[in-house]
């Protein structure tokens, strides 16, 4: 069965959408996802969209999902690279994805992600 | 059988030049067209007649027959409404073909005044349908015009300025309508992508009102924004606009707002870890931008 890869970047996953994304797809990254963050302790999540062309309220629903199962995990989730139009999309659709972290690209996705992890790691003065 | 078909083919050019010396008369104007051009069109459109009324079909301007009029008469039309013809010109210049065809018919069927009443009153039928199809012609021209000018204004109207890396101004003049947001939001979020900004303020200095359709419009720019990973600051909130939002009870909570633009560009300079250094001695007017370490 088709996969979407995961990859660990140190403290970090990354997760990159290549493929059209259907439903059953979503699940299993769902499944996948939660699964490699308790398995590697992840601190943070990034999912880059760049290439994804056409959203529906499910696979909208599914990231916002996603953020928050990864948010009850200790990590958290930047979702990248989205294109105006699917950013449209989503907004007709009603989903503004309030619990979901964004960025341009994954260098700046990047950058957010140690950046609040830089905070937690200050505020629990290490 | 109609004698008219055989009429106009027989009498074309005296048909056509009793009809320019009519148009010269009632609508001659000189200063949006030339006399070769009408000469032309006249000739046109007569031959294009002339095959129309061979068919047999005289009044029937609908027919396959008659396509080369219309053609000719839409083109003539279209031509004219971009010369800045009024529609009564433009109807003027088929409807002054009458005087000429009832003078020639009168002359051709003098003898029976029954058969030159029914010719004439297919004349009439003819030369309004023609006519009709001109000024439908002319006000469809018109209507593409309007359309295409009102698009126009509409990407006139919402430019997406860089203002520094990073930053992003959209000042937005006029009301914001549904249409309007659309394009505003698409060429905001193509601008943040092609310039990798990750700020973006939105002026609505020019904005006349805000009530809670434009306020829903302004939220969901921003939330598509958002997604794509870029904060938006809106300013130019004026005192009055900044009463009316409360009095409606509109919910900006979420959103940054400022007084001014100035602000705003402060705001996204220190986000985006910029800041605006005066310089000091001589010329210490001069001011530069530096990336902070």
């Amino acid at each position: 069965m088709e996969r979407i890869p995961i990859l660990r970047m140190g403290q970090f996953l990354l997760v990159t959408i290549q493929v059209d994304m259907h439903d059953r797809l979503a699940l299993q990254l769902q499944d996948d996802l939660t699964q490699k963050i308790s398995e590697c302790s992840s601190r943070g999540v990034l999912i880059d969209i760049s290439t994804l062309e056409i959203v529906d309220s499910f696979i909208g629903r599914m990231l916002a999902n996603i953020a928050a199962m990864a948010r009850v995990l200790d990590a958290e989730t930047v979702v990248v690279g989205m294109q105006p139009a699917v950013a449209i999309t989503l907004v007709e659709l009603g989903m503004s994805l309030s619990g979901v972290r964004t960025a341009l690209n994954v260098e700046m996705g990047m950058e957010l992600l140690y950046e609040l992890r830089g905070d937690f790691h200050a505020e629990m003065g290490e | 059988m109609s004698k008219l078909p055989e009429i106009i083919s027989r009498h074309q050019d005296a048909i056509r030049a009793d009809w320019l010396k009519q148009m010269s008369g009632a609508v001659r104007r000189s200063d949006l067209i030339s006399n070769e051009e009408v000469d032309s069109q006249s000739r046109e459109l007569m031959t294009a007649i002339a095959t129309g009324a061979k068919s047999g079909e005289v009044t029937n301007v609908d027919g396959p027959a008659w396509s080369s009029a219309r053609e000719t008469l839409g083109a003539i039309s279209a031509s004219r409404a971009k010369q800045g013809f009024t529609t009564g010109e433009t109807a003027t210049f088929v409807l002054s073909l009458k005087q000429p065809l009832f003078s020639i018919i009168r002359k051709e069927l003098a003898a029976s005044p029954d058969a030159m009443f029914d010719e004439i009153w297919k004349t009439t039928l003819l030369v309004d349908k023609l006519a009709l199809v001109t000024a439908d012609a002319f006000q469809n021209t018109r209507e593409k015009f309007i359309a295409r000018q009102q698009e126009e204004l509409m990407e006139l109207s919402t430019p997406v300025v860089k203002l520094w890396e990073g930053i992003l101004a959209l000042p937005i003049i006029g009301t914001l309508d549904s249409a309007r947001t659309q394009v505003v939001m698409e060429s905001l979020l193509q601008a943040v992508v092609q310039t990798n900004s990750r700020v973006a303020i939105i002026d609505i200095t020019g904005v006349p009102t805000v009530d809670t359709l434009v306020a829903q419009h302004l939220l969901k720019t921003i939330t598509a924004a958002r997604l794509m990973g870029a904060d938006c600051i809106i300013s130019g909130v004026r005192p009055q606009i900044a009463q009316t939002i409360v009095h409606l009870g509109i919910d900006l909570a979420g959103v940054i707002t400022k007084a001014k633009l100035a602000d705003a560009f402060a705001l996204a300079l220190q986000r985006t870890n910029q800041a605006v250094v005066k310089l000091s001695g001589e010329n210490g007017k001069k001011t530069f931008f530096k990336k902070e370490e």
